[in-house]
């Protein structure tokens, strides 16, 4: 089925079982410890166990390794280094790659610091850790570049983020009445979801299957295949339980390649994951930005010069960090430059963190969107809503936006949060030794789709069964695939069940960049419409005219039971949604609005966020209580990178010196007070059939600009150096 | 540069008897001293509900409760604990029967990948616990007069880290258990 014209009416409309607040159906598995994640499936025969050993240096080359005593160690079975890895197909870049072949131990080169250099196999995870500590390496350091900011006037053009320029930028930022020049900082990052990356390989003759800890199940298929040479056909993926991504694992790293390699040279199953220290600096991170912002507007606030610059740097080959991409569609303005510099760092692998590009980016942009409202004397919301405009500025009218209800997000939530009773001026409102202000920003994330396929069987007894790659990383794909299927086919939610992250099945979307529900969902519901049709010609219907309700299906007044068509024997459909150039004709993004209330303490500079709220505008919201706690979760990423996100560059070393859960700083509970999420009713003919967009990243797009603009509301102080540390507010207090 | 062996040797590790109660039911178990509690559960007893998330007491997604008190399984051996009982989440209760708190969190999606929920689940028993026998915490105002609240939640529960960011629900969740005094 291709989707390549407006959505005409489909039986999803009739919103029975979507857009409803089920609680997620796996749900009773996870919080009763019974749902598998990677590391966790029995096996038939005892597994072994995998170490992996990152590189003590960030650049430059293995001497010399000793595995001597490693192997000698109790219960080893194999040590791989480079000088033993079995033959893998060679990739030119050090970034690991989603779909291609991503080799690891492939030689004595290191790269960036971390990376592996040695993988140990034995009978149980402590005679592995330990012999790992009796590898003996010697190395050859080179010189490496390690410092962003020394390495600007390097930064090329990306593929990934190529300029928009359009009319005369520099006259028009000359010519503006009222300007703003701004230069932002954001630091690298970290996904760091809850479960570390995760592999088992076994192989039964030349077939081999992994449980792996990933995003989109036929990337990390492929990829593994053409990395270990052997046909796809051959490997089988499970990833049924993810336990968090936020991009990392669109990415398939050492443990999933060396457990390969190892358990087929073994001829037993190898599970490894990577210790939590390992994978800051060897998996992936989202890269540090230099951000130049320049507005330029009339006295009513009017933008007629819109200039963004980033810099940012990766490993070669490696993708950009894309922080100019919504100013290239957020406000209106004639002259615009936007572009975007990537040079060469020797730092780890920069790659996808949840909203790459906006959850940056939307920190300078918004950051500067305030202080020019405080140049013009404008409330910035209302400098937002004059800078609204419902068509791509970049191509003009010719391409509007396919929904786009950004003034009515930031006009809703104004209301809701009391924005008028916002103080005025800095350190005007004082709560006890706290100074409290109020901070607004925009959301938004452009809205991505994706070929996805499924099976879907009416079983005998009338129940349906779902199966499809699609993965569930803690967004709901269970929950939301179950309530399409059951609208479409008419059934009850607990009349359906749902297989996922299993490459057996028809190929899916998986989840990344927030395309995985609107996406998945729409293959589900092709296959869907396919075994509709099957059923209404079964029971001699016309299908145009079947209606399915209630476990039946019907034509006028006649019904058919769907238990009596399942027969013995059940009936299966399966079809794939591919998609058009709706997404060329209209530009397609989700809209929204993060007000906030941070109190900063007048003594220690300490911030706290009081109350928050996201008002979002993205489509059909298929589950209001998943799609929710997908903003919860977005918000809560956004407060911790604009309070105290930051992996920490050793620039004589090349590393990432606070790699574990106690250095590299994640909010907690105690910093986070109860949020708030208001859903905007919208319906996006262009997206799909069930008129959706991705709700996952629009609520990290945004808010942490909506924190640091409460903080200059609170304190006086504008930080624009991320994250927004008490020492950075102490020391604009002293100036 | 030379990166140079950190353990003392080789030599293999003479293993241990420890007995040990996990949810009810006893385990004889022989055992490498070096296995952590949270291993025992996972690798020797099959018993996955437990999570690791870091390994090194940073994100409590390995909260159990040993003998009723909360600990992070990954920082303490199994052979320090011969003779003492352990429940995991696995304890709590079953999909068909669940705890109080299980269900409270499916209710208010106190979750969302799920990784860390069996880790945020012992540790609110254990919160509850605590509070109720009058332990203090950092932001107890009156050290004599432990009280519930949203905010000795939310202190009480930092050392389990959601990175789905799942805060709110998990505090409404345990809240409303609180209030129906159903909690242990
Ligand atoms: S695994 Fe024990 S605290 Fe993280
Ligand atoms: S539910 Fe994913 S980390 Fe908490």
């Amino acid at each position: 089925m291709k989707f390549e014209q407006a959505s005409p009416p489909n039986p999803i409309d009739q919103e029975r079982v979507v857009t409803r607040p089920f609680t997620r159906i796996e749900g009773p598995l996870k919080v009763s410890g019974q749902a598998p994640y990677a590391y966790e499936y029995g096996l038939p025969e005892a597994p072994t166990y995998g170490f992996v050993l990152g590189a003590g240096i960030a650049h430059g080359r293995v001497t010399r390794i000793d595995t001597t005593q490693a192997e000698a160690a109790p219960g080893v079975l194999l040590v791989l280094t480079h000088e033993n890895m079995p033959a893998q197909a060679r990739s030119d870049t050090p970034v690991p790659q989603q779909r291609e072949a991503s080799p690891q131990l492939s030689g004595p080169e290191i790269r960036h610091y971390h990376q592996a250099v040695a993988f140990v196999v034995a009978e149980t995870f402590e005679q592995a850790r330990a012999a790992a500590n009796l590898i003996e390496v010697e190395y050859e350091v080179t010189p490496g570049q390690f410092t962003l900011a020394d390495t600007v006037d390097s930064g090329k053009e990306p593929k990934d983020a190529v300029d928009s320029v359009v009319g005369d930028f520099e006259s028009a930022f000359a010519d503006a009445a009222a300007t703003v020049d701004l230069t932002f900082t954001t630091p690298d990052q970290s996904q760091a979801p809850m479960e570390p990356h995760a592999t088992i390989a076994q192989w039964d003759g030349d077939q081999l299957t992994v449980h792996t800890a990933h995003q989109v199940v036929h990337w990390v298929r492929r990829g593994l295949a053409l990395t270990l040479n052997v046909p796809q056909k051959d490997v089988r993926v499970v990833a049924a339980f993810i336990g968090g991504g936020f991009g990392t694992k669109l990415l398939f790293f050492s443990d999933a390649v060396l457990s390969a390699a190892a358990a087929r040279l073994l001829g037993r199953p190898v599970k490894t994951t990577l210790h939590r220290p390992l994978i800051f600096n060897n998996t992936s991170h989202r890269a540090a930005t230099i951000q130049r912002v320049r507005l330029g507007a009339d006295p009513d606030g009017t933008l007629h010069a819109v200039g963004h610059d980033t810099w940012t740097g990766n490993l070669p080959g490696g993708d950009s960090e894309p922080a100019c991409e919504q100013t290239k569609y957020l406000y209106g303005g004639e002259h615009r430059q936007i572009r975007t510099r990537q040079s060469e760092l020797d730092l780890p692998p920069g790659a996808s963190m949840r909203a790459p590009g906006e959850a940056v980016g939307m920190l300078a942009l918004e950051g500067a969107m305030d202080e020019l409202a405080e140049k013009l004397g404008l409330d910035p919301v209302e400098l937002r809503l004059r800078n609204d405009v419902q068509f791509d500025p970049e191509k003009g009218p010719k391409r509007p936006f396919s929904s786009r209800r950004l003034a009515a997000a930031l006009r809703t939530g104004a209301k809701a949060f009391g924005w008028d009773d916002r103080p005025r001026a800095p350190r005007e409102r004082q709560d006890g030794e706290w100074y409290v202000g109020y901070g607004v920003a925009s959301a938004f994330r452009t809205n991505l789709v994706m070929p996805s396929g499924a099976t879907v069987r009416l079983n005998p007894g009338g129940t349906l069964t779902v199966e499809t790659q699609m993965t569930d990383i803690g967004t709901g794909s269970y929950t939301v695939l179950a309530q399409v299927a059951a609208e479409m086919l008419g059934l009850d939610l607990n009349q359906v069940e749902v297989k996922l992250g299993d490459s057996d099945f028809p190929q899916a979307s998986g989840s990344g960049g927030s395309w995985g529900a609107n996406s998945s969902s729409a293959g589900v519901y092709a296959a869907c419409d396919e075994l509709r049709r099957d059923l209404a010609q079964k029971a001699g219907y016309q299908s145009a005219n079947a209606v399915f309700r209630g476990g039946k299906v019907w034509q006028g007044a006649e019904c058919t039971e769907l238990s009596e068509l399942a027969g013995k024997g059940g009936v299966e459909a399966t079809a794939r949604m591919t998609y058009g150039d709706l997404t060329e004709q209209f530009m397609q993004a989700g809209f929204g609005a993060h007000f906030v209330e941070v109190g900063v303490n007048a003594h220690t500079g300490e911030v706290r966020v009081r109350r928050a709220l996201s008002v979002v505008a993205a489509g059909r919201i298929l589950n209001p209580v998943t799609a929710r706690s997908q903003c919860l979760g977005g918000m809560t990423m956004g407060i911790g990178s604009a309070l105290m996100e930051a992996l920490h560059v050793d620039h004589d070393l090349g590393l990432f010196v606070n790699h574990d859960l106690g250095e590299y700083h994640v909010p907690v509970h105690a910093d986070i007070p109860d949020l708030d999420v208001l859903f905007l009713d919208e319906l996006d003919d262009q997206s799909s059939p069930l008129r959706a967009k991705g709700v996952g990243e629009l609520g990290i797009s945004g808010v942490g600009a909506a924190v640091a603009n409460a903080v200059y509301n609170a304190s006086g102080v504008r930080v624009r150096d991320f994250p927004i540390t008490l020492d950075k507010i102490l020391a604009g207090w002293d100036d | 540069m030379t990166q140079s062996p950190q353990a003392p040797s080789g030599a293999d590790l003479p293993r241990l008897p420890v007995t040990l109660s996990v949810n009810g039911e006893t385990h004889e178990l022989t055992i490498d001293p070096r296995v952590t509690l949270l291993d025992t559960l996972r690798e020797h007893l099959h018993l996955t509900g437990t999570k690791k998330g870091c390994d090194h007491g940073q994100c409590g997604a390995c909260t159990v409760l040993l003998d009723g008190q909360r600990v992070l399984s990954c920082l303490t051996l199994a052979v320090m604990h011969d003779g003492q009982s352990v429940t995991t989440v696995e304890g709590l209760g079953t999909p068909d029967h669940l705890h109080p708190l299980q269900d409270a969190f499916v209710r208010h999606d106190g979750y969302q990948c799920g990784y860390c929920t069996p880790g945020q689940l012992c540790s609110s028993v254990g919160t509850l616990d605590e509070i109720a026998r009058g332990v203090p915490s950092h932001v107890t105002a009156d050290l004599d007069a432990v009280t519930f609240s949203a905010e000795e939640l939310r202190e009480r529960l930092s050392g389990n880290i959601c990175r789905c960011a799942a805060y709110p629900n998990i505090i409404a969740a345990v809240t409303e258990v609180h209030a129906a005094g159903d909690g242990a």
